[in-house]
C-alpha cells in the first residue's frame, strides 16, 4: 500500500533553472504546452514554448571560471576557515606578525585546496555523467523530414514529438499520446524514480483513444495547459484543448516521467510536456542530506571553549606585555626593538597589538585540521561499514548503504528506536492463510500444513545447498513431500490452538527457517470445503447463463462465495504480466543507459535491476533448466535469460487477450497456462489474495484500464467492464473498483480494505460491535457479528486481516454519482478533495461479503535482535498502521512485548484515562520496568495534543515497549518529533515502505529497509540495510565503535593542541610576554597538518575497544555511548588540565636542565618540539586499545618523518627561514647526550599520571567496556562459557561462587542496570 | 611490560568463498580480509594494576642509577661566578656602571680581585653572564639579515627590511644591521694570576672555537670570499651606531674579522632565556703536570663598555670546566632521581592495590 502522503513539503524548493526566466509574459499558475510543429522554427522567437526549460541538463556547480571564486565562497561558509584565513591574513600585517606571511598561509591553502581538490573532482565526474546523458539519442518528430529522426536528448524541447521503442529511458516528461498497444496501454518501470520494479500501466490521453490509425504529429493542433514543474512524482494535473474547445483532463495516468523505461510496449508517441531540469525527475534529485551528529555539536561546545581559552591567554599575554613595557617607562631596553620607522610605542598600543600577535601564534589551539580529520575518519568508518560482511545479504545481493556520510558516531548514541512493522518487523511477503465467506471459516489447515512443511524443506534444502547439491527448489520439495507431511501438521495444529503466546514461539522457529523467496506465496492449497463450494456454485451459475435463468436466484451463501472471489480478483491494482512478454529483454545498450542515468539520478537503481532479474527470473530458470542453473554466472545468466525469450514466440499478448472465449477443456491446458501468468502488484497483500483467488480457479487473467478479464471455473473468460477505480489511500484505508458485472449486467461496488473501516460501511450501519448482542439480531447482522468474531481470531494469530464487501447500484444511483464524480474528476483545484469526498459518497452501505486473513512473517532473527537492542539500553516503539490485534501478536512473536508484563491499553480519548495511568504507574513504582503500552491512533491523535503530551511521555517513558497502532503517516513522524524534542533522546526511526518516509526524516539517524515496497523509505533514509536483523551490528558493534572512536579522536584533538600551545604560552614568561616562540614556525605549523596527523587518523579509524562478538553478546555496553560516557563535558577539561600539566613538564624539564647556559633560542626549542612529539605520540599509545601493525607503522612513521623533515630543513640553507635559521641545530643536537637524556625523562614524567590513573582505573573501578575487554582476553572456551553464563544469569540474583572477580563486578553491574524481575500476569489497566 | 597477546581472529582471514555457485554469483559481496572486516592481529593491553606494575618499577629501577650517575657528575663540575655589575657601592665598577652610557667612548677600566679554592685542571671555560637581558624578545630576535651576515653583498648595500629601524643610518646600510649586531656585548675581560710572590702572570685566553664550527665556516661569511682587505670590502657601510668601531676592526686576526669575528658569532646566537651566559674564552690547558688554573688569588680586569642598569640588568663572568653532558648542572640528575623513586613509590601503591583488590581475578584466571 505504498502511497504517497500528501504531507510532503518538499515542492517549495524551486530550482535555480526554474527561477531564472524573470521575464515572463505573466505569471501563470499553469504551463500551456503549444506543439512545437506548428511553428516553423523550434528556436523562434515566436515559439510560445521558447520559454520552457530544454532537455540540457548541467548538474555540475562550477564552470571552469567560476570554480575558483565559487568553491572559496562555499568553503567560507564554513566559520572555522574563514578563521584561519583572517588570522594568515593577520600575518601581512607588520605591526602584529608572528610569522612569514607565506608561510602561515600555507596550512589554510593546504586545507582549502584538499576540499577545493575533491569538489573538483566530483564536478567533473558530473560532468561526464551530464555529458553522456546529453548525447543520448532519441527519436524526434522532424517537421521538414516528416519523419522521426534521431536527436541527441539534450535538444529535444518542450512541445516535441518523441517516439520512444521498448526498453528505452524516457528523455524528458512526456505527455502520452499514442501506443502501439491496441488497448492503448504503455508499461514503465519506475525503478530509477522509486526502486519498485513492479510495472506500471499508462494510458494514452482519453481524447487519443480512439485513432484507428496511427498517430500523426501534424494533425496535432491542441494546447496542453498543466501546472507549473513540481516534484511529486505522483500527481500531474492538467488538460488538454482541442482545436473544437473539447477539454479533456490529464491524470498521473498520461504521464511518463523521465528516467523510466518503456516495457511490454513496442512503440509510444508523447509530446514533452516538462523538460531538463523541470522534470519531475531531476526535481526530486536532491544532494545528500547534511546532518550534525550530537558528538560533532558537542564538539563545536568545546571548540567555543577552546577559543575562550585562546582569548583568555591572549589576554593575559597582553596584559603581561604592557606591564613588561611599562616597568621600564621612558627609558627603552636596548633589546626592545623600536617599530621600523624608528616610533616609541606606547605600553598600551603594544599591549593590543601582541593582543593579535598571540591570536596568531595560539591559533594551533583552534585545530585547524580537526574538521579534515573528522571528515577523513568518518570516510574511513563508512568504508568499513559497508565492507563488513555480517552485513551483506546473499538473497538480495545487497549490502548496507550509508546514505549520509557524516553520522556514524550517532549510531552508537541511539536511544530510541521507532520502528515500522510491516516489510520491517516483517517479511512483508504476504501469504493467504485463511478466510471468512458470508460467517463460515474456512481455516485452511491443508495450507497451513503446506506452508510449515515448506520451511522444512527449506531448510533441509539449504543443507542440500551447502553440501554441494545442485537440486532445484520444486525438485527437493516434490522428493521430500510425502515424508514430512504427518509429522509436520500435527505440530502446527497443536501450536495452532495455544493462543498467543504459542504462536510468538512458532514464529520465532518459523523465522529461523524460512528462505527469502520461496514460492509459496504463490502456490497455495485450497479448503476443500470452500473449493467444493466454488465448483458448485460456478457450475450452477453456467446452468442459469445457460438457460438463461436471472442470476439472483442463486441462493445468497453461493453468489456471496462467488462474489468474494470475484472482488479478491477484481478489487486490485495488480497488473498481469507473464514471461513472454519482452519485460526482461535486457540489452546491453540498455543496461548501460540506465547505469549511467543512475548515476545522476539514484545511487541504487542498478542494484536494484539486478536484484528484480535474480528474484523473479532466476527461479524460473532454475525450474526450466534443472542441473545447470546454480552454476551460471550472472552475465551469462542474462544473456541465456535474452536467447530465451528470443526463442519463445512473442504471441504470449495475443493468446491471452484473444477475444475468443476458450471453453473450460479441463485441467492440463489451464494448469500450463496458469504457470505463464504472473501478478505484479503494488503491494504484496494484493498479490496474495490474488493468488489465493487463483487457486480456487477465478483467476485473473488480464487487466486493461477498461476492463478486466477473469476466468471462472465452469463459466469460462469473463469480461467486467471496469467503470471506476478509487484507489488506496491511507485515510480513507480501503479501496473499490465500480464494474459492471457480465453476468448479471449489474453495476457492481467491490470494496476491500481495513476491517474496522468496512464494518463501519456495512449496511444497517448501525450493527452493533459486541459480540453477546449476535443471538438476538437478523441474518444478515450475523454474518457480520460472525465475521467480526472470526476476524477477530485471526487478529489474534497475527494475522492481517481485509473485509470483502459489494454494493449492486441502480442504474440511477450511479447515473447521479457519476454526474458529480467527473465533476470532481475535471476539476483542476482542489480536485484530491472532491475525489475523496465523491469515493465517500460511494463506499456507503455496502454487503459484507468476508474477510481474509493474510500472514506477514517475521524476518530472520528479529526476536533476537529485538531482545539484544531491547538489553543495549534502546526503547524500541513500534508504530505501525496495522490493526491492534494484529500488532500485539506480532509484538509478542518478536518479543518486543513479554508474556509475564503488564499490558497497558489506551483506546479511549480522554485525559482521565492518561491521568488515570499516570496515576497507576506512579503509584506502583516497582512495577516500572514491566509495562507494555498499546495505544490506537485515535487515541493517539488525542495523546499528541499539546495539552496532553507531556502526561503521554510520562506514560511512555515508564513502559518497557510502545506500540503504537493504526497510526498514519503523519502520526509517526508526530510521535518522534515529540519524543525527540521533549525527552531530548537520540531516536532512530527504521522502516521500509513510503508511509515511514515523514518519520525516517523526522528522527535523528533514518533507516531504510530496502524491501517490498519500493526505494522511498531507503531514498529518505540516511542507512539503507537489506533486513532489520543487520540493526543490531550496525548499532552495537559498528555504532558503538564509531562513537568511541571519534569521541576518542576529538578529545585527543583538543589535548593534543592545547598542550602544544601551551608550551609557548609558558615561554611567553620568559620572554617579556613579546610574542616570541622558542619553537621554529615550520615545525610550529606543520606540526599538526604532517608530524601528528596519522598516527590519530589510524587510531581513530581501527581502534577496537572491545571486539565485534563481545559487543554482540554483551549488548550492554552500548550503553556507553548512549550516555556518552567516551566524552563527556568534564572530560574535555580533564584533558584541558591534563594538557597543561604536560606541557608544564615539557616546558620546564628542559628550561631547567638548560638554566643558565650558553643554549641558543632554537636549539632549546627544537628538544622542546621533539619531547612534545614523543610525549603526544605516547599519549596516544595509552589510549590506543588495539595496536595493529598500521599503529606501530603509523607512529614509526611519525617520528621518522620528523627528524627526516628537521634534519633536511636544518641542513638545507644557512642563510634562510629568518628569523630561527635553524643552520645544522638539529645535527648538533643529535650529537648531544643531554638531548638523549631529556627525551627519555621528559615524556615518562608527563604520562605518569595519566597512565597511573588508567592503571588504578583498570583495577579499582573499571567500566563496563573495560571489563569487557578482559572478558576478550580470555581464551575463546572460557569466554564463550562465561557468555552463555550471563544469558541464564541476567535476571537471577547475584552468585557468590562467581570465579572471577572483574566479571563478579560486571554482572552486579548487569543487574543493576537491567533489573528484571519476575512479574505478575497481564493486567488489564483499563478499557 | 603489560599483559600482551596476539588474538588469533585472524585464522579464518583469507577463506576464499567456495562452493557451487556460491561466490560467482554474487559480485557485490565484500571480500573476507582480515583489513576489511577489521581483524588484523593486534595487541590489545589493558592497563590494570597488575599489568602496569612492572613497568613502574623497571623505571624506577633505570631512573635512580641514571640520576645519582648525572648528578655525581654534574657535581665533579668545577665553577666560579663573579658579578661585577657594579650596582654595589662596594664594587669596583660601582663608578664604571654610575656614569656609563652607550654614548661613551672611552672606556672605563675596573679591577676585580678573587680567589680560587680550587685547582681547575682541564680546559676552563670562560663565561660572561648577563641576566634580565631579553635576548629572546620577538622584534628583537627578528632583527637581523642572515644574508648579510652570509657574505651577500647585495644584503651589505641594501639590508633587509627586518634590521629596521637599524638598517641604515644617513641612507648608508649599516653592517651588521640589526638590532642584535647593534647591541653586542662589547666588555673585555682580562684574567692575571698573582703569583704568591707578588708578580701578577697574565693568563693566555684563546679567542677561537668558541662558536660553533658551521656558524663560522658556513653560516657567517665576509662579504668578497677571501679578499683580505675587509676596509674595502666594507667600503660604503657604517658601523652599528652603538658600536665603538667597525665590524672590519673587531680583531687584528683577518681569520677572526669582520662577520667572522667569533665573539660576534656567539652574540648573534640569541640565548633562549634572559639569563644566560655566552662563551667568551678558552683557557687551554698547557701542559699535563699543572692545573689550567692553581689555586689561588686572582685579578679580573673589566673594560666596562657595556651599560646594563637601565634594565636592571646584571653581568658576570663565570669560569667553569664542563663535562660529557655539558657545564654544572645538578638538575637532571635530581629529576631522574626525583621521577624515578615517584615510579616506584607508585609501584608499590599498585602492588597494594593489586593485591588487595586485583589479586583474585589473577588466581581465578590461573585456577581455570
Amino acid at each position: 500500500m505504498a502511497r504517497h502522503s500528501e504531507e510532503d513539503a518538499g515542492m517549495a524548493k524551486a530550482p535555480p533553472a526554474a527561477r531564472q526566466r524573470k521575464k515572463k509574459p505573466k505569471e501563470n499558475k499553469t504551463r500551456t504546452v503549444h506543439a512545437n510543429i506548428l511553428h516553423d522554427c523550434a528556436k523562434g522567437e515566436e515559439n510560445p514554448n521558447r520559454h520552457y526549460a530544454n532537455n540540457k541538463i548541467k548538474t555540475t556547480k562550477y564552470t571552469v571560471l567560476s570554480f575558483l571564486p565559487k568553491n572559496l565562497f562555499e568553503q567560507f561558509h564554513r566559520f572555522a576557515n574563514v578563521y584561519f584565513v583572517f588570522i594568515a591574513l593577520l600575518n601581512f600585517v607588520p605591526v602584529v606578525n608572528a610569522f612569514q606571511p607565506e608561510l602561515a598561509l600555507a596550512p589554510v591553502v593546504f586545507i582549502l585546496s584538499v576540499t577545493a581538490i575533491k569538489d573538483l573532482w566530483e564536478d567533473y565526474r558530473r560532468h561526464r555523467s551530464d555529458k553522456e546523458i546529453n548525447h543520448m539519442d532519441c527519436l524526434v518528430y522532424s517537421r521538414a523530414e516528416r519523419r522521426y529522426v534521431e536527436k541527441y536528448w539534450k535538444e529535444v524541447r518542450v512541445g516535441d514529438f518523441i517516439r520512444l521503442r521498448c526498453n528505452e529511458l524516457l528523455p524528458a516528461d512526456v505527455l502520452l499520446l499514442s501506443s502501439s498497444d491496441p488497448d492503448r496501454l504503455c508499461h514503465i518501470e519506475t525503478a530509477t524514480l522509486d526502486g519498485e520494479t513492479n510495472l506500471k500501466q499508462r494510458q494514452v490521453v482519453r481524447s487519443f483513444y480512439d485513432l484507428d490509425c496511427e498517430f500523426d504529429p501534424l494533425k496535432y493542433n491542441s494546447i496542453i495547459e498543466c501546472e507549473k514543474p513540481n516534484n511529486d512524482l505522483n500527481r500531474f494535473r492538467g488538460y488538454i484543448i482541442h482545436r473544437s474547445g473539447r477539454r479533456d483532463a490529464l491524470y498521473k495516468e498520461n504521464l511518463l516521467l523521465r528516467g523510466c523505461t518503456i516495457r511490454n510496449t513496442e512503440e509510444a508517441v508523447g509530446i514533452v510536456i516538462y523538460a531538463g531540469h523541470e522534470t519531475k525527475a531531476m526535481l526530486n534529485n536532491n544532494g545528500p542530506r547534511y546532518k550534525r551528529s550530537k558528538l560533532e555539536r558537542q564538539m563545536n561546545v568545546d571548540v567555543f571553549w577552546c577559543v575562550i581559552i585562546l582569548l583568555v591567554m591572549c589576554l593575559f599575554a597582553a596584559v603581561g606585555h604592557g606591564l613588561w613595557m611599562f616597568q621600564y617607562g621612558d627609558n627603552r631596553p636596548v633589546f626592545d626593538v623600536l617599530s621600523p620607522e624608528g616610533t616609541n610605542l606606547s605600553p598600551i598600543m603594544s599591549a593590543i597589538y601582541l593582543f593579535l600577535t598571540m591570536i596568531i601564534v595560539f591559533q594551533v589551539l583552534i585545530p585547524i585540521s580537526l574538521f579534515v580529520s573528522i571528515e577523513i575518519v568518518k570516510i574511513c568508518q563508512v568504508y568499513f561499514i559497508h565492507q563488513d560482511m555480517d552485513l551483506y545479504d546473499e538473497e538480495t545481493d545487497s549490502h548496507l548503504q550509508c546514505r549520509a556520510l557524516n553520522i556514524t558516531e550517532d549510531l552508537g548514541q541511539m536511544q530510541y528506536i521507532f520502528s515500522d512493522k510491516t516489510g520491517t518487523l516483517t517479511e512483508n511477503k504476504m501469504v493467504f492463510r485463511r478466510c471468512t465467506v458470508a460467517g463460515v471459516e474456512y481455516s485452511h489447515d491443508a495450507n497451513a500444513r503446506r506452508l510449515a512443511m515448506y520451511q522444512e524443506m527449506d531448510s533441509e534444502e539449504e543443507e542440500c545447498m551447502s553440501h554441494g547439491g545442485t537440486l532445484p527448489r520444486r525438485d527437493s520439495v516434490t522428493s521430500h513431500q510425502s515424508a514430512r507431511v504427518v509429522l509436520r501438521s500435527q505440530s502446527t495444529k497443536s501450536h495452532r490452538r495455544t493462543g498467543s503466546r504459542a504462536e510468538a514461539k512458532r514464529a520465532s522457529i518459523l523465522s529461523k527457517h524460512t528462505a527469502f523467496s520461496s514460492p509459496m506465496e504463490k502456490d497455495i492449497t485450497p479448503d476443500p470445503k470452500l473449493l467444493d463450494k466454488v465448483n458448485d456454485c460456478s457450475s450452477q451459475m453456467d446452468f442459469m447463463r445457460f438457460h438463461s435463468q436471472p442470476m439472483s436466484q442463486l441462493p445468497s451463501d453461493l453468489s456471496d462465495i462467488i462474489d468474494f472471489f470475484i472482488a479478491l480478483t477484481i478489487c486490485n491494482t495488480v497488473v498481469v504480466s507473464s514471461p513472454n512478454q519482452p519485460r526482461h529483454k535486457v540489452t546491453l545498450t540498455c543496461s548501460g543507459q540506465k547505469h549511467q542515468f543512475g548515476q545522476t539520478s539514484v545511487r541504487s537503481k542498478r542494484d536494484h535491476l539486478w536484484t528484480g532479474l535474480h528474484n523473479d527470473v532466476l527461479p524460473q530458470l532454475h525450474s526450466r533448466l534443472p542441473g545447470c542453473s546454480s552454476l551460471l554466472s550472472s552475465p551469462s545468466a542474462e544473456s541465456t535469460l535474452t536467447k530465451l525469450h528470443e526463442e519463445q514466440p512473442s504471441g504470449g499478448l495475443e493468446q491471452v487477450f484473444s477475444p475468443i472465449p476458450p471453453s473450460y477443456d479441463g485441467k492440463a491446458s489451464w494448469n500450463l497456462e496458469e504457470g505463464e501468468l504472473r501478478y505484479e502488484a503494488e503491494s504484496p497483500d494484493e498479490a496474495a489474495l490474488v493468488y489465493a483467488a487463483r487457486a480456487y480457479k477465478c483467476s485473473l487473467v488480464g487487466r486493461l484500464p477498461d476492463q478486466v478479464i477473469v476466468e471462472l471455473p465452469h463459466l469460462g473468460k469473463l469480461s467486467f467492464e471496469l467503470l471506476h477505480t478509487l484507489g488506496f489511500d491511507s485515510t480513507r484505508k480501503r479501496m473499490s473498483v465500480v464494474v459492471r458485472h457480465p453476468l448479471t449486467d449489474q453495476i457492481t461496488v467491490y470494496t476491500k480494505g481495513a476491517d474496522s473501516v468496512i464494518m463501519d460501511l456495512i449496511k444497517p450501519p448501525d450493527t452493533a460491535r459486541k459480540f453477546h448482542l449476535c443471538l438476538f439480531l437478523s441474518f444478515s447482522k450475523k454474518i457480520v457479528c460472525r465475521t467480526q468474531h472470526y476476524l477477530n481470531l485471526y487478529a489474534a494469530d497475527g494475522l492481517r486481516t481485509l473485509c470483502i464487501a459489494k454494493k449492486i447500484l441502480s442504474k440511477e444511483e450511479y447515473a447521479c454519482w457519476l454526474q458529480r464524480h467527473l465533476a470532481a474528476e475535471t476539476a483542476i483545484q482542489g480536485r484530491e478533495e472532491l475525489l475523496f469526498e465523491s469515493a465517500l459518497r460511494l463506499e456507503t452501505n455496502l454487503h459484507l461479503l468476508g474477510a481474509t486473513g493474510i500472514e506477514d512473517r517475521l524476518q530472520d532473527g528479529v526476536p533476537e535482535t529485538i531482545a539484544s537492542l531491547r538489553k543495549a539500553g534502546l526503547q524500541i516503539w513500534v508504530l505501525t498502521g496495522d490493526k491492534q490485534e494484529t500488532a500485539v501478536n506480532i509484538a509478542y512473536a518478536c518479543k518486543l512485548l513479554d508474556p509475564e508484563e503488564e499490558l497497558l491499553t489506551l483506546n479511549e480519548a480522554c485525559a482521565l484515562l492518561l491521568e488515570e495511568s499516570l496515576h497507576y504507574i506512579q503509584s506502583t513504582p516497582f512495577l516500572v520496568h514491566r509495562l507494555g503500552l498499546v495505544i490506537d491512533g485515535r487515541t493517539l491523535a488525542y495523546a499528541l495534543d499539546k495539552s496532553l503530551e507531556d502526561k503521554f511521555l510520562a506514560v511512555a517513558r515508564s513502559c518497557r515497549s510502545v506500540l503504537c497502532c493504526r497510526s498514519t503517516p503523519l502520526q509517526k513522524s508526530m510521535v518522534v518529533k515529540l519524543v525527540r524534542n521533549k525527552l531530548k533522546v537520540m531516536t532512530l526511526a527504521i522502516g521500509d515502505g513510503a508511509n515511514d518516509v515523514s518519520m525516517i526524516q523526522v528522527a535523528d539517524v533514518g533507516v531504510g529497509i530496502s524491501g517490498q515496497e519500493g526505494m522511498q523509505a531507503v531514498m529518505a533514509s540516511d542507512f539503507a540495510l537489506p533486513r532489520f536483523r543487520y540493526l543490531q551490528k550496525l548499532l552495537l558493534v559498528h555504532g558503538h565503535w564509531c562513537y568511541s572512536r571519534l569521541a576518542n579522536m576529538i578529545l585527543y584533538f583538543f589535548y593534543k593542541n592545547a598542550m602544544f600551545v601551551a608550551l609557548i604560552f609558558w615561554y611567553q614568561f620568559y620572554c617579556g610576554f613579546s610574542g616570541s616562540a622558542m619553537i621554529d614556525q615550520w615545525y610550529l605549523i606543520f606540526f599538526n597538518l604532517m608530524f601528528s596527523a596519522f598516527p590519530q587518523l589510524i587510531t581513530g579509524t581501527l581502534d577496537k575497544d572491545v571486539s565485534a562478538e563481545t559487543l554482540q553478546q554483551l549488548p550492554q555496553l552500548y550503553v556507553n555511548g548512549q550516555n556518552s560516557e567516551e566524552y563527556k563535558p568534564y572530560m574535555f577539561w580533564m584533558n584541558m588540565i591534563d594538557a597543561f600539566y604536560q606541557s608544564l613538564v615539557c616546558f620546564f624539564i628542559p628550561y631547567f636542565a638548560y638554566a643558565d647556559s650558553d643554549v641558543d633560542l632554537f636549539t632549546w626549542g627544537t628538544p622542546i618540539t621533539t619531547l612534545a612529539l614523543f610525549t603526544i605520540l605516547l599519549h596516544l599509545g595509552t589510549e590506543t586499545k588495539t595496536w595493529t601493525w598500521m599503529n606501530w607503522m603509523s607512529i614509526a612513521f611519525s617520528i621518522a618523518l620528523f627528524f627526516t623533515v628537521a634534519l633536511c630543513y636544518n641542513a638545507s640553507c644557512p642563510a634562510c627561514y629568518s628569523p630561527s635559521n635553524p643552520y645544522w641545530t638539529m645535527q648538533r643536537l643529535l650529537q648531544e647526550p643531554l638531548f638523549y637524556l631529556l627525551c627519555f625523562i621528559t615524556p615518562i614524567a608527563a604520562l605518569l599520571p595519566r597512565f597511573f590513573y588508567r592503571a588504578c582505573q583498570g583495577t579499582l573501578f573499571p567500566s563496563p567496556v573495560q571489563l569487557g575487554r578482559q572478558l576478550d582476553k580470555l581464551p575463546a572456551d572460557i569466554r564463550r562459557n562465561i557468555l552463555s553464563l550471563s544469558r541464564v544469569k541476567v535476571g537471577s540474583p547475584l552468585c557468590p561462587k562467581l570465579p572471577f572477580l572483574s566479571l563478579a563486578k560486571l554482572w552486579s553491574w548487569l543487574d543493576a542496570h537491567f533489573l528484571l524481575v519476575a512479574g505478575s500476569g497481564n493486567i488489564e489497566v483499563c478499557f | 611490560m603489560m599483559a600482551s597477546s596476539y588474538s588469533a581472529k585472524d585464522e579464518d582471514g583469507h577463506i576464499t568463498v567456495s562452493g557451487p555457485g556460491g561466490g560467482t554469483l554474487r559480485n557485490k559481496k565484500p571480500e573476507n580480509t582480515a583489513f576489511k572486516q577489521q581483524r588484523l592481529p593486534a595487541w590489545q593491553p589493558i592497563l590494570t594494576a597488575g599489568t602496569v606494575l612492572p613497568a613502574f618499577f623497571i623505571i624506577g629501577l633505570i631512573f635512580i642509577p641514571i640520576g645519582i650517575g648525572l648528578y655525581v657528575t654534574s657535581n665533579n663540575i668545577k665553577e666560579f661566578e663573579i658579578d661585577y655589575t657594579g650596582d654595589d657601592t662596594s664594587s669596583p665598577c660601582y663608578n664604571c656602571a654610575q656614569n656609563f652610557s652607550w654614548n661613551n667612548t672611552k672606556s672605563c677600566t675596573c679591577i676585580i680581585p678573587f680567589q680560587l679554592d680550587q685547582p681547575y685542571e682541564s680546559n676552563v671555560f670562560m663565561y660572561y653572564g648577563l641576566s634580565n637581558f631579553y635576548q629572546n624578545h620577538r622584534r628583537y630576535v627578528k632583527s637581523r639579515d642572515d644574508s648579510q651576515l652570509n657574505g651577500n653583498i647585495d644584503s651589505l648595500k641594501k639590508p633587509s627590511k627586518e634590521c629596521e629601524p637599524y638598517a641604515s643610518v644617513d641612507n648608508k646600510p649599516i653592517a651588521p644591521c640589526g638590532a642584535i649586531a647593534n647591541s653586542m656585548f662589547n666588555d673585555t675581560l682580562k684574567l692575571f694570576y698573582n703569583d704568591p710572590n707578588g708578580t701578577s702572570v697574565p693568563i693566555l685566553l684563546t679567542s677561537t672555537g668558541i662558536a660553533w664550527w658551521t656558524d663560522k665556516h658556513v653560516k657567517f661569511r665576509n662579504p668578497g670570499g677571501n679578499n683580505a682587505n675587509l676596509t674595502a670590502v666594507f667600503q660604503g657601510t657604517v658601523k652599528p651606531v652603538n658600536w665603538h668601531r667597525p665590524v672590519y676592526e673587531l680583531d687584528t686576526d683577518p681569520e677572526n674579522n669582520g662577520f667572522i669575528n667569533e665573539d660576534f658569532i656567539v652574540w648573534m646566537r640569541t640565548a633562549a632565556l634572559p639569563t644566560f651566559r655566552k662563551l667568551y674564552r678558552i683557557i687551554q690547558k698547557n701542559n699535563n703536570m699543572a692545573p689550567t688554573l692553581p689555586r689561588g688569588n686572582y685579578t679580573l680586569v673589566v673594560d666596562y663598555n657595556y651599560p646594563v642598569r637601565s634594565f636592571e640588568g646584571r653581568k658576570r663572568m663565570i669560569l667553569s670546566t664542563i663535562s660529557w653532558m655539558g657545564g654544572k648542572n645538578p638538575f637532571l640528575g635530581i629529576a631522574y632521581i626525583t621521577v624515578g623513586s615517584v615510579c616506584f613509590f607508585l609501584g608499590v601503591v599498585l602492588l597494594v592495590i593489586h593485591h588487595k583488590y586485583g589479586n583474585r581475578n589473577n588466581s581465578a584466571n590461573i585456577s581455570n
